[in-house]
């Protein structure tokens, strides 16, 4: 066991460790161009604040790749989930395992981080207004990640990676899929370090004086999560990749499980900070709302950063080879002051949109200003659905779920993937949804397309991701695994059937599912139909 | 605001109302923190914390020979096993795609029950109680279990095993 660790921190770290010595040297070395070139600015007339005009290029290619794959995952979503209802049953078995892989990467890794490397870029030079530097780097950047990800995408769909997106040894895939994995995140690896270089350029331009914004310091922390996570992507992902082209004996599931976790969960952590972080900007753009206590929300980012990537093994509750008392301490210490910070911004993000609405004059009562709130405001509307989503569908029920005896109960089971599809889709995605509606009129001096569409998409896909992750919560409390194709079992050699009451959760999921499906769909066209809009913003 | 540069001196104490919603949350992280140790020594149903490795091959000669010795009939072609009263260990594996053997177990009973895969990750998923523990190839596990009611126990695995995995299944029987 202890072989096969040292060698994986050698293989992976010692790659990663020269990459980085040599970008600081780099960094020592580089002379930036003079940069107050004003014509590369324009004041943005939304924000009243400068944007780099050339890295909108670069903000509007990401953003395509994270729509395209928003509409590829979406279209897996359909057949995972009506080959999920014994009614509908659509799919054969290999096409619904391969679908289901598929679902799991478009969504978690490419359209997440697609999309957050376009929010990167944006916030550095759209709101900071900083000059993009090394944009040729961004586009290798762009380039690496293009190419990883179409590698990947290929290797799923020919049916050569039918491993689901956790990838457990001995499950094998072809060596192309580590191959795909690993050339998109040294892009990822590429775009942060992008991100930092601007920033230290900005800073010694004097483009930054002072403290950060708190939706920069938050992308900031996401930004910093991201270089840990993607260290731990290495050192199980490179023996992995060695290993699928036989270079490489025994992977020992336990190391593989609890280093996966350590990259799973910290990236989750990544899509955290960077959502709250869009609920902090939608709110000041919708609403001019303004955080509470700057150091409270900023304490709750660093708590973030310090506690959640070492907190990996809430996954690993009921397996073998670890202790009771490390899960619990690792669970309890780690991941829970991680839930501490979470809470706070429970408090800070709504109280300062219901300060904001209360100095707009609406006081009476307790809930005149809920009553009066900007609701057909897709991109404030999206943002306090994400709000309700994350908190009490999806993290509440994480935080439960997550406790060692009542782990027994729910893992595995559907509880889960109600639980994940509550934070990251009714939290994540739609809060990145919200963004884009301020993101590409900012960025990009386009209009949002579809307005009307607009405005009731988010009121879709919210509750409809809501509506269907509480069930999922509710049925897989009796049961239901999650990732199986047959939960009738009819070709098995015993046969057994759940109570009948979970035939009633399937149609309240389908009806969910349909609403999320239509909802995110139209979010597709109206997005793709915004980056193709001629119509600029006033 | 959240998109510009705050005032120069942002570290300020919180407001009353914070301090207050700070120190529930805190509270509250220490209680569910604290549940987990507390119900490992009061409670009754804690994942099990013994384990010993035990390669697949070795694992699987273990359990076939608790098979044949002490098989007493076949169900849907699978061996079907019950202990004499003073044996206490028992085993069960994950193959793809089946969990063997179906096991006789008697009600009040304690038991060790080892639970290991023969090949890929699998996850041990008793239903209608609905228990969820994970088997790990070169991993023992040894579940300390009493069954404490009488019944007919369905087994089925909730670990992406491959293309089969939704044939996996295995049976408990109480009494």
């Amino acid at each position: 066991m202890g072989g096969y660790v040292e060698s994986a921190v050698w293989l992976a770290y010692g790659p990663m460790a020269l990459v980085f010595f040599l970008s600081l040297v780099a960094a020592f070395y580089y002379k930036p161009k003079w940069v107050g070139d004003p014509s590369e600015f324009r004041v943005c007339s939304i924000t009243g604040m400068k944007v780099h005009i050339p890295a909108g290029s670069l903000i509007k290619a990401n953003l395509w790749m994270a729509f395209l794959f928003l509409a590829l995952g979406g279209v897996m979503a359909f057949g995972v989930a009506f080959t999920r209802w014994p009614v509908v049953h659509l799919l054969p078995d290999t096409l619904f395992y391969r679908a289901l892989t598929m679902h799991g990467l478009a969504m978690l890794v490419f359209w997440i981080v697609w999309f957050e490397v376009a929010l990167m870029y944006f916030t550095i030079t759209s709101i900071i207004g900083a000059r993009l530097a090394a944009i040729r780097t961004a586009w290798i950047a762009f380039g690496l990640m293009l190419g990883g990800s179409l590698v990947v995408v290929l290797t799923v769909l020919t049916g050569n990676a039918d491993i689901m997106f956790t990838s457990y040894p001995p499950l094998m895939a072809h060596q192309w899929y580590y191959w795909g994995i690993l050339v998109f995140a040294v892009g990822a690896f590429f775009a942060c370090a992008v991100y930092y270089v601007t920033m230290a350029v900005a800073f010694r331009e004097k483009v930054i004086t002072g403290s950060l914004p708190l939706g920069v310091y938050g992308m900031s922390a996401g930004v910093t999560i991201t270089l840990l996570t993607l260290f731990h992507g290495a050192v199980f992902y490179f023996p992995t990749w060695l290993w699928s082209m036989g270079l490489f004996q025994n992977i020992d599931v336990v190391i593989y499980r609890l280093i996966f976790w350590a990259f799973g969960h910290s990236s989750q952590q990544i899509n955290v900070c960077m959502m709250i972080a869009c609920w902090y900007m939608v709110g000041t753009l919708s609403i001019g709302s303004k955080p509470l206590n700057e150091k409270l929300c900023r304490t709750a980012y660093v708590l973030y950063i310090l506690f959640i990537c070492i907190a990996s093994e809430h996954h690993l509750l009921v397996d073998p080879a670890i202790s009771p008392a490390h899960k619990a301490f690792n669970t309890g210490y780690f991941m829970h002051m991680a839930v501490l910070a979470s809470m706070i911004h429970a408090l800070a993000v709504p109280a300062s949109y219901e300060i904001a609405l209360r100095k707009k004059g609406y006081t009476q009562g307790l809930f005149e200003w809920l009553k009066k709130a900007p609701w057909s405001n897709p991109a404030f509307s999206a943002s306090c659905l994400s709000i309700v989503g994350f908190g009490w569908v999806g993290g509440i029920t994480g935080v439960t779920f997550g406790t060692e005896q009542l782990n027994i109960i729910s893992h595995n089971t559907w509880r889960m993937t109600g639980h994940f599809h509550g934070t990251v889709v009714a939290g994540t995605s739609l809060a990145f949804m919200s963004m884009t509606y301020y993101m590409i009129p900012i960025a990009l001096k386009k209009e949002i397309a579809f307005p009307s569409l607009a405005k009731i998409q988010p009121w879709l896909f919210g509750p409809g991701v809501i509506l269907f992750a509480v069930t999922m919560m509710f049925i897989g409390g009796f049961g239901i695994p999650r990732r199986h194709w047959d939960i009738t079992f009819s070709e098995a050699a015993f046969s057994f059937s759940f109570n009948p009451i979970v035939s009633v959760g399937f149609i309240i999921c389908a009806i969910g599912w349909t609403m999320a499906i239509i909802g995110g769909l139209s979010f597709v066209v109206i997005a793709i139909g915004s980056l193709l809009n001629d119509k600029e913003v006033e | 605001m959240s998109l510009y540069t705050p005032e120069k001196h942002w570290w300020k104490p919180m407001d009353r109302e914070e301090m207050i919603w700070v120190t529930i949350a805190f509270i509250w992280c220490q209680l569910i923190t604290f549940i987990m140790p507390f119900s490992h020594a009061y409670g009754k149903h804690n994942p099990p914390a013994v384990t010993s490795k035990a390669s697949t091959a070795e694992y699987g000669a273990k359990v076939d020979k608790f098979i044949a010795e002490n098989k007493t009939g076949e169900e849907a072609g699978v061996a079907v096993v019950e202990v004499k009263p003073e044996v206490k260990e028992i085993y069960i594996v994950g193959r793809s795609y089946q969990w063997e053997p179906v096991l006789k177990l008697q009600q009040g009973k304690e038991y060790i029950l080892h639970l290991s895969s023969g090949d890929y990750e699998h996850g041990m998923s008793i239903q209608p109680m609905n228990m969820n523990i994970m088997a790990l190839p070169g991993y023992d596990y040894h579940l300390r279990i009493t069954p404490d009611q009488a019944g007919e126990y369905f087994i089925i695995c909730n670990e992406f095993c491959g293309a089969g995995h939704h044939m996996m299944t295995g049976k408990i029987y109480v009494s």
